[in-house]
């Protein structure tokens, strides 16, 4: 299972569970949510934040929340990553 | 509060086209200006009631809430800058006021939408829609969604909202005038009261059904936001923008006291003083308080402690360039847009210390002055982190006068002492914040943060916000230095300072390895640190010491506006914990420096 953390820079992917309560509140009020294709832009060194690309807009997420937002990698582009 | 303008001649901005307002006409209905943060609330919000409201290319710059007045033809609004807010179902505390205001009601709401991000900004939007108060949409920045290749129908729009649409750019002024002409037709939204999901499926049709995307090429403005997060470029650029910041600040700073504002005094100023002083016969009581001590035989403007001598030269001749120059400098970091990338790379090292990257705004702004800064911790989530924050900020954060006045006092021993005292309040900061993360119950939340993306500020509107900071300044700063010249003078007269600072003198001596006489100032530095360090000055300290007395007393006590702003933020209990922390860290590390110099027999 991938999530936003382990996912490759510059890979896109399909958001497919996030964590739930307080946190799945502010993630959904940046507009992300199951379903979402997101862009992952970088992730900061020593457990430092992901960002991601997400309608043309950049957000970052800290360490702990990127590492519960589950995603699903589709066949990239040179099929490098062949999904899961 | 009235009109800023030339209201005859400016055509663009209705607002402040309206004759100025009379404060005393009875005016009752508000209008409520919501939207997500950063989206130009406060833009609209100063083209409206020409009252500037302070806006920046970061989300959370509106954290209390703005009030001005509207005047149409026929009728008085109260607009409510409303704080932004992603949700009315609060998830930090401006969230929570801006939910406090809605729920009070109003007899329009104006929803700003930012037309780049136009399904997240939705959110809100209809949130708002489904609690029957009269709306209007502002649809914003539609040059920027263009430009991204991001059509939205307007009709269309207006049709699935169900409440008059209007595109705009605030910026430039662009669709203000209908939206004022469009405030009559306000209604509420056909919508029904429902939850998140459902919402969301209800936003995802609309936008379908009125935007239409064009895949535009990677410009240099992308490939720079990528950089700016990138993992190692990212933390590179970061280091590099700080240090280019405060090398610059410096260079501009002296370079303002050097070529421009020490010739004035000494030139303009300083002939004047010297005629009074004469007239007055160079001693007694008026000479005393208004031009001080004559340092041998002259009038010294950092020594002489004169109301008219150093209460002047100190805020205007030594602390005001320096905090035009970071202001400036400042200015232009927030309204690019590059502090939350600044956030980003800051943010596992911040998350060591109980906060997480955000809090580096707050931090930075009380680089300037740490009243701002402190309110600013508002932006963080929890009651925690705003403590830990406010805390450190008190404690290990220099305000920009205090720092003119770290410069000032040990410049001449070289830039090493002043370089020691810098590091000494970074290592206490990251150490202090290590303790307070861990000692202090609960978690540090994560950073969830959007990014804006990054925009060439516009002259005027840096030059306005460096105005109103340091029109702050000088409203603020000279009266406090002018009081605090005027309360030494009168402590050393009723002979207190001697009493304190024989009664502390042990733990000066014994401690700090400071003289007795050291206690006034910094004790002083309750009043105004600035003037606090011009008192060391004529004490004939060693350049060691200096360094021991200027950290204990950036580290003591907050200057009496950061303290009772401390007070307002935390509460009584907290600030008497925050003080508490500060007293026993500034007395630590000054005996661990001055502990350090006499063993290693510097």
């Amino acid at each position: 299972m991938s999530t936003l953390e382990t996912l490759e820079n510059g890979l896109e992917a399909t958001i497919t569970a996030m964590p739930a309560g307080e946190c799945r509140r502010r993630l959904e009020a940046l507009g992300l949510r199951e379903g979402k294709r997101v862009r992952k832009v970088s992730g900061m060194p020593f457990c430092g934040p992901v960002t991601v690309l997400l309608d043309g807009r950049q957000i970052a997420i800290g360490h702990g929340v990127a590492c519960r937002v589950e995603v699903a990698e589709p066949m990239s582009k040179e099929g490098a990553s062949a999904g899961r | 509060m009235s009109g800023c303008c030339d209201w005859k001649k400016c055509s663009r901005c209705p607002g402040s086209c309206l004759p100025p307002t009379d404060p005393k006409e009875p005016c009752d209905d508000r209008i409520l200006l919501i939207g997500n943060p950063n989206v130009g609330k406060s833009v609209f919000f100063t083209r409206l009631t020409g009252v500037h409201a302070l806006s920046s290319n970061y989300p959370g710059t509106t954290v209390g809430f703005t009030e001005g007045r509207l005047r149409l033809p026929d009728r008085c609004f109260r607009l409510i800058d409303v704080p932004g807010a992603y949700t009315l179902d609060p998830t930090n505390e401006a969230e929570e006021v801006a939910r406090r205001i809605v729920d009070e009601g109003g007899e329009v709401a104006l929803i700003v939408v930012d037309a780049t991000a136009l399904e997240r900004n939705l959110f809100l939007a209809l949130q708002t829609l489904e609690r029957d108060i009269p709306a209007v949409i502002a649809l914003n920045m539609v040059d920027e969604a263009r430009h991204k290749g991001i059509f939205v129908d307007v009709a269309a729009l207006e049709r699935e909202l169900g409440v008059p649409v209007v595109p705009t750019v605030a910026v430039s002024g662009q669709g203000i005038k209908e939206i004022v002409d469009r405030l009559g037709e306000a209604r509420p939204g056909p919508f029904e009261p429902s939850d998140g999901d459902e919402r969301w499926r209800r936003i995802g049709k609309i936008v379908q059904a009125v935007q239409r995307v064009e895949h535009r090429h990677h410009t240099l403005r992308d490939r720079l936001e990528d950089l700016s997060v990138h993992p190692l470029w990212g933390g590179l650029i970061g280091v590099f923008v700080l240090a280019f910041s405060f090398w610059a600040i410096r260079q501009v700073g002296e370079g303002l006291i050097d070529l421009v504002l020490d010739p004035i005094f000494e030139t303009l100023w300083m002939p004047l003083l010297t005629s009074i002083s004469q007239a007055l016969g160079g001693e007694g009581l008026a000479h005393f308080f208004l031009i001080g001590n004559l340092i041998d035989g002259a009038i010294d403007p950092e020594q002489s402690f004169g109301l008219l001598s150093t209460g002047l030269y100190v805020p205007l001749v030594m602390v005001l360039p320096y905090i035009v120059a970071f202001y400036a400098m400042l200015s232009f970091l927030e309204d690019l847009g590059y502090l939350p990338r600044l956030a980003i790379v800051f943010d596992s090292l911040l998350h060591r210390l109980g906060l997480h990257g955000y809090a580096i705004v707050p931090t930075l702004l009380g680089v300037g002055c740490n009243v701002p800064g402190i309110l600013a911790t508002r932006v963080l989530e929890s009651q925690r982190e705003r403590f830990i924050a406010a805390t450190l900020i008190s404690v290990a954060v220099p305000c920009a006068s205090l720092q003119a006045m770290i410069v000032g006092s040990l410049g001449n021993w070289g830039m090493r002492f002043v370089a020691l005292v810098y590091l000494t309040l970074i290592l206490s900061w990251v150490i202090l914040g290590r303790i307070l993360h861990k000692v202090l119950p609960g978690y540090s939340p994560e950073l969830v943060v959007e990014i804006p993306p990054y925009r060439i500020p516009s002259l005027k509107g840096l030059g306005l916000k460096l105005w109103f900071r340091v029109k702050d300044f000088l409203v603020e700063a000279i009266p406090l230095v002018l009081g605090g010249v005027l309360l030494v003078d009168l402590l050393y007269m009723a002979g207190v300072i001697p009493t304190l600072a024989r009664l502390l003198s042990p733990l000066f001596k014994g401690l700090l390895g400071l003289p007795p006489e050291a206690a006034g100032p910094i004790l002083l530095g309750f009043l105004r640190k600035d003037v606090a360090v011009g008192m060391l000055l004529p004490l004939g300290l060693t350049p060691q010491q200096m360094v021991v007395a200027v950290v204990t007393l950036a580290m003591t006590f907050p200057c009496i506006a950061t303290f009772i702003v401390l007070g307002k933020e935390l509460g009584g209990k907290k600030t008497a914990a925050s003080i508490a922390i500060m007293l026993a860290t500034a007395l630590l590390a000054g005996g661990l420096l001055n502990l350090t110099f006499s063993l290693t027999g510097a």
